[in-house]
């Protein structure tokens, strides 16, 4: 049996007044992929933020690998192994491709990297999502396809244990959505955790082997695709009354 | 082998340095090279988080002020020897620095750089006011009798204000080719992404703000003896915090050596116009020329000749 | 010593002034508050428009608030100008942050520098029939030389509001940085929006510095004081509020006022940048702005 990886307790944040998410519970299990949906503004962000130490938590709690991380900052829980890609790419515009993966290599890595070898293993990340050509341009020129692929190479080198996917694939064409779809299989199959946040059904049905929906800041509903897919509470939430 | 070169090269402009004390005996040389030299210092430590980090401190000539007066009222007080008020200013000003680097928590971009103005005249609002240390007229400062193994006290000025120079080069060189600047540069190009890379943001960030604070002061610190009288219309000087901008801007930001090839630019530009035409047309100089670079070539020369360089070598 | 005619002097001085200080800040509101734009140069705009009334009030002896508002046209083709070069150097190619600040720096620099090697370092003033006058109303002392920038300034913010509430360029630019959505579907090319955002703000500069001259001399670093100041306001009225701006205006100007009335005037200056200090430290929104 795969050990429980992420634990995710009565989480609440609240903005002002504003109820982000409310007494949300979720878990993640090694190797496992979870799809997080739901409409827009249902908390899935505040959600992946409150995971990835980039807001914390007012209530509840967060456990990562059996360990307390609710009050740790983001860079912390990076060292430890949270990844996360986001959804607007944020490259590091001065560099190129292959510096960008060296910065994850250096910091949040750093006690799991060979200092001498941190060109070699950037080289072999973007040789295996087959981006290797791309090592020595500028990551500010990129396509939108190829700051996707940046994004997620990059979540890669900080070698974590858990990735968190924040719509990799939004505004993309089938054929670059089954890209990166791809991109993210062989992620896991390198025994990586993968939370997967999605507005495009079709990738999250077939990527997911367990889906937590969201509504409002709470979780409406939790199963395989198919269960999912059948809830009345969902189709009501996604189709409105 | 880089490294080793590059500390040759500090040692050899060191013992120039000396050498050049021993034998020149026209005070001017000093004085105007000690005017260059403090501009560079200032450059390289504005670069060091306007470059390197991306936080622009329009405050320059606050950090500068603090090194002065610091030293204006120490000397006063107690008439510490130069090189304990040096270290109590760049403590202070490191303290300072170590606050601007907190302010970045809260704020980003222009919101910080114009806290860094504020700063700046708060604390000239403060000197305005401080008697003790001549307040909005001035106050004179002696020179020490005894200047040391040299002749007199503007050469003894002179070489410690170019041991500063070549310590802030290579802070700042240190700063930018090591693990840490790496961190500065993602900070720079993207904070948030930075610290979900692992960069540990706010502590980088702090270490920028005071290596900068630190060097600033200190700069500061010998001023009052070199100009003998202190106001502060000339500590707070608005050239001192534009050149502290124009300097990087010009020879380009994103290099340690940037600030060092505008700072000597400008500062034997700036000079031989004060000499030759007058001071005002100088400051008009620096304008333009800041303006000039930033519209036409935002890399600075640096980054036109690495654009020339490629280009060539693509032929 | 501390007595009620005191106070009350302080507190009208104080309002008078911070209605000047709207005329000021006003420009700032416009092109920081709504163009994203932070154009520290602004005060030394002021500062050339105060030249400009001291040159043809010394020539032709024309009042300097006639003269300020004649002279708002021409400032505003210099502000579009000016948006131009902007726009071409930095909006264009994504620098605006880094670069776009540095350039203002400069800019302000260098007309700063224009003006000194034009008029020198010192004081210079204007001369109209009602600068020495004093209106008094009871123990009231008001000051014409304060009382009618004042005014002219409140209605310079009052047109300004209107503008921007009823006309269709108004909302269009009050629509440009937050609401690009609602800006394409009011058809509204966001380049002239901004062009013509920039000119009135410089144009506003034109009567700002008229009035400024009409209250104190004038020499050409005085501007920079009026950085902190003017920020402070801008950043205190919620970033672009016309009426905030307004409001946060005669806020500093009475809290200068008692300041300078019961500490000394050296003082005044650190308050605009202290309370800005506090504002970004603590509200960065403003105390109008939205939470």
């Amino acid at each position: 049996m795969s050990e429980r990886i992420l634990e995710v307790t009565g989480l609440t944040k609240r903005f002002g007044g504003f109820v982000a998410l409310d007494k949300v519970s979720l878990h993640l299990d090694e190797g496992e992929r979870l799809g997080l949906i739901g409409p827009n503004g249902s908390g899935k962000t505040t959600m992946i933020n409150c995971i990835s130490g980039a807001l914390i938590n007012d209530e509840g709690r967060v456990q990562f690998k059996g360990a307390d991380i609710t009050g740790l900052k983001a860079h912390k829980r990076a060292q430890l192994g949270i990844a996360r890609s986001f959804q607007v790419p944020k490259p590091f515009g001065s560099m190129t491709v292959l510096e960008n993966l060296c910065i994850p290599l250096e910091f949040a890595a750093r006690g799991r990297t060979d200092p001498g070898a941190v060109e070699d293993q950037a080289m072999e990340i973007l040789k295996m999502i087959g981006f290797e050509d791309r090592a020595r341009e500028n990551s500010a020129g990129l396509t939108q396809v190829d700051m996707r692929k940046l994004e997620l190479a990059r979540a890669l080198a900080a070698k974590p244990a858990l990735l968190v996917s924040d719509e990799a694939m939004a505004g993309l064409s089938a054929s670059e959505v089954d890209d990166i779809l791809e991109i993210l299989f062989k992620l896991n199959a390198t025994g990586v955790a993968v939370i997967m946040i999605e507005h495009i059904m079709r990738a999250v049905m077939r990527y997911s082997q367990r889906i937590i929906v969201l509504d409002a800041g709470q979780k409406i509903a939790e199963g395989t695709p198919d269960e999912v897919i059948h809830d009345p509470q969902v189709e009501r939430a996604y189709l409105g009354e | 082998m880089k490294l080793d070169k590059f500390w040759i090269a500090c040692i050899a402009i060191l013992i120039l340095g000396f050498v050049f004390t021993k034998n020149a005996d026209n005070e001017f040389y000093f004085f105007t090279t000690y005017v260059i030299l403090q501009g560079l210092v200032m450059a390289v430590a504005w670069n060091i988080l306007g470059g390197f980090t991306g936080y622009v401190n329009f405050g320059a000539a606050g950090f500068f002020a603090v090194g002065v007066y610091t030293s204006v009222a120490l000397n006063k007080a107690f008439g510490l020897p130069l090189p304990v008020i040096l270290a109590v200013a760049g403590i202070i000003g490191g303290l300072l620095g170590l606050g601007a680097g907190y302010l970045t928590l809260r704020l980003k971009g222009v919101y910080f750089a114009i806290a860094t103005l504020a700063t700046a005249l708060v604390i000239e609002t403060i000197v305005n006011n401080w008697k003790y240390v001549g307040g909005a007229a001035g106050t004179y400062v002696l020179q020490p009798k005894q200047s040391f193994i040299f002749d007199n006290y503007i050469e003894l000025l002179f070489m410690l204000m170019l041991v500063l120079s070549v310590a802030a080069v290579a802070i700042s060189r240190y700063l930018s080719s090591s693990r840490v600047g790496k961190g500065l540069a993602a900070i720079r190009d993207d904070e948030v992404a930075a610290e979900c890379m692992g960069v540990p943001t706010l502590r980088l960030k702090l270490i920028s703000t005071t290596a900068m604070g630190v060097l600033m002061s200190i700069a500061g610190a010998p001023f009052p003896f070199f100009v003998t009288f202190v106001d502060p219309v000339s500590a707070f000087a608005l050239l001192i915090a534009v050149n502290a901008i124009a300097m990087p801007m010009i020879g380009g930001t994103a290099y340690w050596y940037g600030p060092v090839i505008g700072a000597l630019i400008l500062g034997v530009v700036q000079e031989t116009a004060t000499v030759t035409i007058s001071s005002e047309l100088n400051l008009l100089i620096v304008g333009v020329l800041l303006v000039l670079f930033i519209t036409m070539a935002p890399q600075g020369i640096v980054g036109v000749y690495h654009d020339w360089r490629k280009k060539r070598d693509a032929k | 010593m501390f007595t009620f005619d005191l106070l009350i002097n302080a507190v009208a001085a104080g309002l008078m002034l911070g209605g000047f200080y709207a005329a000021v800040a006003i420009g700032l509101s416009i092109t920081f508050g709504q163009l994203d734009i932070v154009n520290i140069a602004h005060p030394t705009f002021v500062i050339l428009g105060s030249f400009v009334a001291f040159v043809i009030n010394e020539s032709f002896g024309i009042d300097p608030v006639l003269i300020g508002v004649v002279f708002m046209p021409i400032f505003y083709f210099l502000g579009m100008g000016l948006y131009q070069i902007y726009y071409v150097s930095f909006e264009k190619t994504g620098q605006e942050s880094l670069s776009g600040l540095a350039f203002f720096f400069g800019l302000m620099f260098i007309l700063e520098v224009l003006m000194i090697l034009a008029f020198g370092v010192d004081y210079r003033l204007v001369s109209a029939a009602y600068i020495g006058e004093t209106l008094h109303i009871g123990p009231l002392d008001l000051p014409l030389r304060m009382l009618i920038p004042a005014v002219a300034a409140t209605l310079m913010t009052i047109a300004v509001v209107l503008y921007m509430s009823k006309t269709f360029m108004g909302k269009a630019i009050m629509a440009v940085s937050q609401d690009r959505l609602a800006l394409q579907l009011m058809g509204a090319d966001p380049i002239r929006v901004k062009r013509i955002a920039l000119g009135i703000a410089i144009a506003t500069a034109a009567l700002a510095g008229a009035l400024l001259i009409i209250i104190q001399p004038v020499e050409p670093s005085v501007g920079r004081l009026y950085i902190g100041r003017i920020f402070a306001i801008v950043v205190l009225g919620g970033m672009g509020s016309i009426s905030g701006t307004f409001f946060a205006a005669i806020l500093i100007g009475v809290v200068e006022s008692f300041i300078a009335t019961f500490y000394g005037p050296s003082w005044a200056p650190a308050v605009g940048f202290g309370i800005l200090l506090l504002t970004l430290a603590i509200r960065p929104q403003g105390l109008f702005g939205r939470a």
